[in-house]
């Protein structure tokens, strides 16, 4: 299976004005581990669509025991009831969240925070070939210090602060730092 | 929610399900008391992703049964027979002649029951994402990128305490030869993942041991480790029939919820 998977299109044709109040009124909403990233740019905030006359805001877990995310509804929910929104927040599992779905702008910023953004995705694991090429590829992983620009970096420990981080050091500035997982 | 077809047996999810939230819960007595921080925090992060994992199901199991049930009905208020997990995943982090004190983990059984079983779920969650029932599908693809990390870091840590030091590489054979019968549990027949296979639904795991057993050996080629003998004892805790250790594990994870039931905060 691919790994691009793309935007899913939203399910009715036009966007409505309705459809942009909406992303109008999440849009200042971030992540609440990664403030500096928006809810829309990190590919949680999925998609804004009607179902039987009524709005849905369709939200994507990261990974799936993610502790935020009952603080990002909650965020969510919030900033509706604050914009005198009526809509639904429904929780979509598919398609899987994926890094690829991060900005290129979403990627600057998580560098400029001192977080190195994630590289893309390697092939879906399959075959049992394909599962030894996992294992094996992220140990090669040259992950570019966000401090320095160094080459010269190594994983200090595979699993960070939070489910989606890994935490890395640079030999050259010596800075430690966290990578965000291509995932 | 996507409607899901009639034939999905909610004992085959309830068996994904246990077998998520019963390692989760084993891996995360870790925390707190890892050997060194970042394993406690990669442990920590390895029983959130499971736990998650279970909660999905457990989820879907309720929506299934339309019986006003909870995911937390289902993970806090059933008892030993009824969890379908693999034995393998209640053992406690030691192996089997030595007693209960936190002190005797060993975190070489945690590693080795990482790797055996992980590499086992990518392969599981893989072919599962092609289920007919679309919500199995769903959570498989979510699960099946969890799990890959999971085999990359129990990986890791095998090959460097198998081809480590004469110490590390005695207690991941002993943890291996420990373990390995309980994998045997992954092939036997039971009803429900039979009928879930035939559905389209499940997945047939017989089908999976070669890739399976290439993966292992592969890997324990690379950490100089022995594969054992299978062992003449089949497990039997996908059948409701465990080992004790469940018991305790069960009395830890449920004994909250059930001094307070239905309790928020």
């Amino acid at each position: 299976m691919s790994h691009t998977t793309p935007w899913p299109t939203p399910s009715d044709a036009a966007p409505t004005r309705a459809h942009a109040s909406v992303w109008q009124a999440l849009a200042p909403l971030t992540d609440p581990e990664i403030p500096v990233i928006t809810l829309e740019e990190m590919g949680i905030l999925r998609e804004v669509r009607e179902v039987n006359g009524r709005l849905q805001v369709v939200i994507t877990p990261t990974y799936s025991g993610c502790p935020a995310m009952s603080q990002i509804e909650d965020d969510v929910r919030a900033a509706l009831v604050a914009h005198r929104i009526e809509a639904d927040v429904v929780t979509q599992l598919s398609p899987a969240w994926t890094t690829d779905w991060m900005t290129e702008h979403a990627r600057r910023k998580l560098r400029a925070y001192g977080i190195a953004p994630p590289q893309r995705c390697a092939t879906m694991a399959g075959t049992t070939d394909q599962v030894l090429q996992f294992v094996a590829s992220l140990q090669r992983d040259v992950v570019l210090c966000p401090r320095c620009g160094s080459h010269n970096t190594t994983e200090t420990s595979a699993f960070g602060s939070t489910a989606c981080k890994s935490l890395h050091k640079c030999l050259d500035c010596l800075e430690p730092f966290d990578y965000f997982k291509p995932h | 929610m996507s409607a899901a077809p009639t034939q999905t047996p909610i004992d085959y999810v309830l068996h994904l399900a246990d077998n998520a939230i019963v390692l989760g819960q084993r891996n995360a007595e870790w925390c707190g008391h890892g050997p060194i921080l970042e394993e406690d925090l990669a442990l920590a992060n390895n029983a959130l992703d499971l736990i998650g994992q279970a909660r999905l199901l457990y989820q879907y199991v309720a929506d299934l049964k339309q019986d006003g049930s909870t995911e937390d009905t289902h993970a806090y208020f059933r008892d030993v027979p009824e969890f379908k997990n693999y034995t393998l995943l209640e053992l406690p982090h030691h192996g089997a002649l030595v007693g209960y004190a936190v002190d005797n983990r060993d975190y070489a059984v945690t590693i080795a029951r990482n790797f055996l079983y992980s590499a086992f779920m990518v392969l599981v969650w893989d072919r599962l994402q092609h289920s007919t029932d679309t919500q199995l599908a769903s959570i498989a693809a979510k699960s099946l990128k969890e799990a890959r990390y999971h085999l990359r870091h129990a990986h890791d840590w095998l090959v460097r305490f198998g081809d480590g030091t004469e110490e590390s590489h005695a207690r991941a054979q002993a943890a291996l030869d420990h373990l390995w019968p309980y994998t045997q549990e992954f092939w036997t027949h039971s009803d429900f993942e039979a009928t879930a296979a035939k559905a389209g639904v499940g997945v047939d795991a017989a089908a999976l041991r070669d890739d399976w057993l290439s993966i292992v050996e592969r890997t324990l080629q690379e950490a100089t480790l022995q594969r054992p003998s299978d062992g003449g004892f089949v497990p039997t805790g996908k059948h409701g029939v465990h080992s004790e250790h469940l018991g305790y594990l069960l009395g830890e994870m449920q004994s909250l919820a059930r001094a307070h039931p239905g309790a928020t905060w």
